[in-house]
């Protein structure tokens, strides 16, 4: 009786160490497995785009002219359309989410008024890219059409300049809501130290916080812009969507994200396909790069 | 004295300013959208153009049906990941996988669904659902993986010292002891994560592809609120910008729900996330 209940515990005890070793291969399988998705994104966009570049090779990024139906590709379009849209959506935001970031920072921590301005501020990121653009299509075109007649450009009412501008509403969140953990981060001793020397506000963020937070700043601008460069459907449905080279701000273009969106079920033979794959690569790298930099940056920054 | 005035003054418009785009979206997808909601929109599928009425059902049961199946798939791996990173602080492979979850954070989400076309819809050779879930899932992972870690890390580790030195097996420490303490934190990004997805259209275009009839079939094309929304607004008849209208007031009142659910429950619970 004694020895069978003891067998009985022997028996129990290493179920339980087998169920253990269990959890803990799982955990560490599925740690692999996070990694092994990455890189099996990096692997699958090289292998599907090899077509494009070893028939096209690296003058693809340069070249000019973008047309499937003859069979020529070359991405310069879509990457100048995607750093316009990107950088002026950029500099357009840049004034709104840093005064977002010092308001809710330093001048006006808590109580209700920075509380909205929060919630704002959140429900902003959360707004579904489809609904700005749709919003954007129907109220925002029209405006920007009046406004170019009033500058005497050709009214398209889309184009990049409207892609930027909702754009620019769309990544002000990122930029700002890290600005503003980087602004609490400043030491109160230094902010006091100036304010007991007679400095003002006014001085304080100048002379203290902007050059304490200086890089946590830039940081925010990268994660924007990483954010920027890959959205697709706001600006897919406002740009215009021409393969041509963007000649204005106001014209019609197109992002290397928005000609995916558009071209990829249409793509009927493997060179096309393999071309906008190699876009999507292109994509994907420079995203990433930005992003790790941007997100060292921060951990520097929260380390020191 | 003057200029820091000044300077504050503009501070304040600049920041308030920001208000001024989310409320005019908000108050005039309500005006556009409220009218279009009935019984019928919510029970009927769509009618093609120039017919009167019609519905949105199949879009309303798709999204959910894509949310779902990717929720059923992201939310153990997320969490059980989340688990590995928060007890694994150093090493090799944590070091690794740490950095996969920051990269897949920053990868547009239109790659994401060229990717899933190459490992689902091309093998299998036809658009589907589920591939649709299978991109949606990708996009959850990093959010819940990350909420998951950061709420663990928080929790004193006597408690877990506590479980051991009962003789509790680490599996049952972990799951019984450090995960209930955490539960608050990993319910808000499970419900952060779905309020992010619900509105993803670019991973949905190469993979659910969408459908204008009712479908439940998972193995086939289905269509999703955000993707009709994108259809119909890029359509040039008017019709179906009512629908696309209406549809696109559930979307964002859906969202927004979610969204003011997880700060109510972040702010009872007190997660920092």
């Amino acid at each position: 009786m004694a020895v069978t209940k003891s067998i009985k515990k022997v028996q129990n005890s290493s179920g339980k160490i087998r169920a253990e070793t269990f959890f803990r291969r799982t955990l560490v399988v599925i740690g692999a497995f996070m990694a092994l998705l990455v890189l099996g994104i990096l692997i699958t966009l090289i292998v599907e785009s090899i077509p494009s570049l070893k028939s096209l090779g690296i003058k693809y990024l340069w070249g000019k002219t973008w047309d499937p139906v003859n069979n020529v590709y070359g991405a310069a379009p879509f990457l100048i359309g995607t750093l316009l849209t990107s950088f002026l959506a950029l500099i357009i935001s840049i004034p709104f989410s840093f005064a977002i970031a010092i308001y809710l920072g330093e001048y006006n921590p808590q109580g209700w008024l920075s509380n909205l301005l929060k919630n704002t501020v959140e429900l902003i990121a959360a707004v579904p890219s489809v609904i700005y653009g749709f919003w954007g299509l129907l109220v925002m075109v029209p405006l920007v059409r009046s406004l170019e007649m009033k500058l005497g450009v050709l009214p398209y009412g889309i184009g990049i300049f409207t892609a930027s501008l909702i754009l620019a509403i769309m990544i002000i969140p990122y930029a700002a809501s890290l600005g503003r953990e980087m602004i609490r981060l400043v030491p109160s001793p230094l902010k006091e130290a100036a304010y007991s020397l007679g400095a003002t506000r006014y001085e304080v963020l100048r002379h203290v916080i902007l050059p304490y937070t200086k890089s946590g700043l830039f940081a925010g601008i990268l994660l924007s812009l990483g954010r920027a460069l890959g959205e697709t459907m706001a600006v897919t449905m406002v740009i215009g969507n021409t393969s041509m080279m963007p000649d204005s701000i106001f014209g019609p273009g197109n992002t290397m994200a928005s000609v995916i969106a558009n071209e990829f079920t249409e793509a009927d033979h493997t060179l096309y396909l393999s071309a906008l794959i190699e876009l999507g690569l292109v994509l994907f790298l420079v995203t990433v790069v930005i992003n790790m930099i941007g997100k060292s940056i921060i951990k520097k920054f929260t380390n020191e | 004295m003057g200029k820091s005035k000044l300077v504050q003054g503009l501070i304040f418009f600049f920041a308030f300013l920001i208000t001024v785009p989310l409320v005019l979206i908000i108050l005039y997808i309500f005006r556009e959208g409220i009218t279009k909601i009935n019984w019928n929109f919510l029970t009927k599928i769509p009618k093609p153009v120039g017919e009167a009425g019609g519905g949105i059902v199949n879009a309303l049961i798709g999204s959910m049906l894509i949310v779902l199946t990717a929720s059923v798939m992201a939310i153990p791996l997320g969490i059980l990941c989340g688990i590995y990173l928060s007890e694994n602080k150093t090493g090799r492979l944590p070091y690794w996988s740490r950095l996969s979850v920051d990269v897949l954070q920053g990868v547009p989400s239109i790659v994401i669904g060229i990717v899933v076309y190459f490992w689902v819809v091309k093998p299998i050779g036809t658009f589907s659902a589920f591939s649709g879930s299978i991109a949606l899932g990708i996009m959850m992972l990093p959010i819940l993986i990350r909420s998951t870690e950061e709420t663990l890390k928080l929790i004193p580790f006597s408690l877990k010292e506590a479980g051991l030195a009962l003789g509790l097996p680490y599996h049952r420490v972990i799951l019984k002891v450090i995960v209930p303490c955490g539960i608050s934190g990993i319910l808000s990004g499970i419900m952060l994560s779905i309020a992010r997805i619900a509105g993803e259209t670019a991973p949905l275009l190469f993979t659910a592809f969408g459908n204008p009839y009712l479908s439940t079939n998972l193995g086939r094309p289905m269509q999703s609120l955000p993707l009709m929304i994108f259809n119909y607004a890029t359509s040039p008849y008017d019709d179906w910008h009512d629908m696309a209208w209406g549809a696109a007031l559930i979307l964002l009142f859906t969202i927004m729900f979610l969204n003011i659910i997880t700060k109510l429950t972040t702010k009872k619970w007190n997660v920092q996330l």
